[in-house]
């Protein structure tokens, strides 16, 4: 199978029909994911934890942009639990062209690559770099919006879990008000992460006005995949942010994983959107809007807003709904929803 | 061809007859004339098979050159001073990656003080990172240097800092010999990396190494350096072979027949102790020079037997180990363990400060008399740093410390 590249065989674990890549269709029915010739850019045996939004996303991801390059693809990682839980030597998860640099460089360096595969004559390689959003958002942000502004033929996908989970759970700039973590501990009149005034990557990516931004989930693949082939269809500088829960540093169930990135779109706090030239093309309706409180509560970074003793917990509850809100307006998310329908 | 060019421009024109495919360019003085000069060249489509990209800051530059190193295109960046302590974390990891990067350091002081003159204070910040570190004395050596570099960094694939004096070198008009494209191709053959990112053979570069391997990766990047002491010589001969002079090599004696005192040094200083060596010699001293060439690796065995006849041993540094005196000298000292030959450190031409012929032979008069080993500053103020010494000792607050000192030399009527 030379178009699909390096693969290996597929085990077949799963059953039901709910299941992500049903096999038990029939081959025609399924998904590429469930296909057994599909490419396979991480191989299972890596050591994330169970129920890793990133690992999710990120197969899913490579795997995507592995089918829409037709395996000529080279990937770059920033430090993190990515890298890490994918190549402790002597072991590789990665059956393609891998490198790993620095935790704030990936972007640099993913540019470097695009620019040597450009110098050698060699347009049909593409180049994905990815990174937590520590990576991202703070240290790596440096260089990420150098890349935006060269326009580097680069797609770089953030896999945004909100703090730094791989050196164990430190706020980050893409941590939400309230949160615990280990560097914003919740006391009597410190409730977890500030109110700070947010630093949005992907609106500041569409500020370069590079051909490609997207949002995505690992709630919804077929989304994910769908975005990525669009990111892969352009050439130059493509950016695409993934939330990706963290069981561990989130304090959620490993099995909830899938349902709090859903719920996190459904209440607002994570809009899905594309835009091209920093123009949005197109934005996921919210068909079933939750309160922020039901995306917020099986979640024990923000348990201390439950607690009925809490002082501002209600406020700031109310806060966090106003983000959700105000998100729900900018994008125009409740146009297709049960709620609008109801009150039209 | 003979020019009279400006030394960052004969480099950057010999750095394009090396055909580089990927240069990464961020400015800082003094090496801004280098990474301009290559822009005019791609540019004007005189260097050709070449992506030059313009970067946000230093970090970006290394990481850059690493992405394309590793992907199997030759690659060149430079940069100076806080630049390089920018790039630091990437400086490391291009080394310990193995990938053949050739990089020039225009030297110049690390701030604060903020100060943009030559030393070597940069250099040696980051001598244990992996890199081949060769020191050019003149334009002509910064020139062949850089040829030699790429030869040097591929065949070994470990990165290759070239370093020239900011200014003093960077910035001089003089008489350069810019070889002819046909001798470079002769010289250096395209580049074949040894291990590269390619879909057509996955390979996972830059894994995590725990303590089971990490000994023996560190291990084997000394082991490269240690091949790198035949590879210099070597690959010196070679160019006297192609091009016909010499330039480059470990090290080089001036007049160091029967000389009683040698001062050994790196970079375009050489030009002044050659100078007061050969007016000391008129006068009757038998005074010589030595040049080391290759800082990293360095050539302990070589500047052992060269340094073993000599009574005493001048180390002129152009840079200050803090608390401990001088990087250089400590090195010369490694070199001379175990033998009687007196080594002082002369700590000089920091900042920028001009390292005088008269400052440097009165220096060497005094060495033929004194009996012990010594760390001695060339021209220091003692007058101002002693003022400011008693000051600190009785006030809590010292204060902003180089701005208490330029006030001090100002009312003394010296700005």
């Amino acid at each position: 199978m030379p178009q699909t590249g390096p693969s290996q065989t597929v085990k077949f674990y799963q059953t039901g029909t709910l299941t992500v890549g049903n096999r038990l269709l029939d081959p025609a029915s399924r998904t590429v994911q469930s296909s057994e010739s599909r490419s396979n850019a991480i191989t299972c045996g890596h050591r994330a934890c169970q129920g890793c939004g990133e690992a999710l996303g990120a197969r899913y991801a490579v795997d995507a942009a592995m089918r829409a390059a037709n395996s000529q693809l080279v990937c770059v990682n920033a430090t993190g639990c990515l890298e890490v839980f994918t190549t402790p030597y002597p072991e590789t998860s990665w059956q393609v062209p891998w490198l790993h640099s620095l935790f704030g460089n990936a972007a640099a360096v993913a540019a470097g690559v695009a620019a040597a595969m450009r110098v050698k004559g060699r347009q049909e390689v593409r180049v994905l770099a990815q990174g937590g959003d520590g990576g991202t958002t703070d240290i790596g942000f440096g260089c990420l919006s150098g890349m935006f502004e060269r326009n580097d033929d680069v797609l770089y996908v953030c896999y945004d879990n909100q703090a730094y989970m791989n050196t164990g759970v430190q706020r980050s700039s893409a941590t939400p008000p309230t949160a615990r973590t280990a560097t914003t501990p919740v006391a009597e009149d410190a409730p977890g992460n500030v109110f700070g005034t947010g630093k949005n990557v992907p609106l500041i990516a569409m500020a370069h006005n590079i051909p490609y931004v997207a949002t995505a989930s690992v709630a919804d693949l077929h989304d994910l995949e769908a975005k990525v082939n669009r990111a892969m269809s352009l050439r130059g500088a493509r950016y695409l942010h993934v939330l990706v829960p963290c069981p561990l540093g989130w304090g959620s169930a490993s099995h909830d994983t899938i349902r709090l990135a859903r719920l996190a779109v459904e209440c607002g706090l994570f809009p899905l959107f594309e835009a091209e030239h920093g123009e949005i093309t197109a934005t996921k309706p919210i068909r079933r809007r939750v309160p922020v409180e039901e995306y917020l509560r099986p979640q024990r970074r923000f348990a201390h807003l439950f607690r009925p003793d809490a002082p501002h917990a209600g406020e700031a509850l109310a806060r966090i709904q106003a983000m959700a809100d105000a998100n729900i307006r900018r994008f125009d998310l409740l146009r297709m929803s049960d709620d609008r329908k109801e009150t039209a | 061809m003979l020019k009279q060019i400006e030394g960052s421009r004969a480099m950057a024109e010999a750095i394009a007859l090396c055909r580089p495919e990927v240069i990464c360019a961020y400015p800082i003085t003094p090496q801004t004339h280098i990474v301009e000069g290559l822009a005019e060249l791609v540019r004007d489509g005189r260097l050709t098979g070449c992506e030059y990209l313009n970067v946000e800051s230093e970090f970006a530059a290394l990481s850059v050159a690493i992405g394309s190193s590793a992907a199997g295109a030759r690659t060149y960046t430079a940069t100076s001073s806080q630049g390089l302590l920018f790039m630091m974390e990437a400086v490391y990891n291009a080394s310990g990656l193995g990938l053949p990067i050739v990089m020039t350091l225009g030297n110049r002081a690390i701030g604060a003080p903020i100060n943009i003159w030559n030393d070597h204070s940069d250099a040696m910040a980051v001598r244990d990172a992996g890199w081949i570190m060769l020191f050019a004395e003149t334009n002509q050596e910064a020139v062949d240097l850089h040829i030699q570099a790429f030869r040097l960094a591929e065949e070994l694939s470990c990165p290759v800092m070239v370093n020239v004096d900011g200014f003093i070198l960077t910035h001089a008009v003089e008489r350069v010999d810019v070889p002819e494209q046909i001798q470079v191709d002769t010289f250096l053959p395209p580049f074949e990396p040894v291990q590269v990112l390619d879909p057509r053979d996955p390979v996972s570069i830059g894994a995590m190494v725990g303590p089971e391997a990490f000994t023996e990766v560190r291990y084997l990047a000394h082991h490269k350096q240690m091949l790198a002491l035949d590879a210099i010589p070597r690959i010196a001969a070679e160019f006297k072979g192609v091009f016909g002079r010499e330039s480059g090599g470990l090290l080089r004696g001036y007049r160091m027949e029967d000389a009683d005192t040698v001062v050994v040094a790196m970079g375009s200083v050489m030009g002044t102790i050659k100078d007061t060596i050969d007016e000391m010699r008129d006068q009757g001293h038998a005074v010589g020079a030595l040049h080391i060439g290759s800082f990293r690796p360095f050539p302990l065995e070589e500047v052992r037997s060269a340094l073993l006849p000599a009574k005493r041993v001048v180390v002129l540094e152009k840079n200050l180990a803090i608390g401990m005196g001088g990087v250089l000298a400590s090195h010369v000292r490694m070199a001379l363990r175990g033998h009687g030959n007196r080594v002082h450190t002369l700590v000089a031409g920091l900042g920028g400060r001009p390292i005088t012929r008269a400052s440097l032979s009165r220096f060497l008069a005094v060495v033929e008399q004194e009996p012990h080993n010594t760390l001695h500053f060339l021209d220091l103020n003692t007058e101002v740093v002693e003022a400011e010494i008693a000051r600190m000792a009785q006030t809590r607050r010292s204060g902003p410390i180089a701005e208490n000192v330029l006030r001090r030399m100002g009312a003394g009527g010296l700005l």
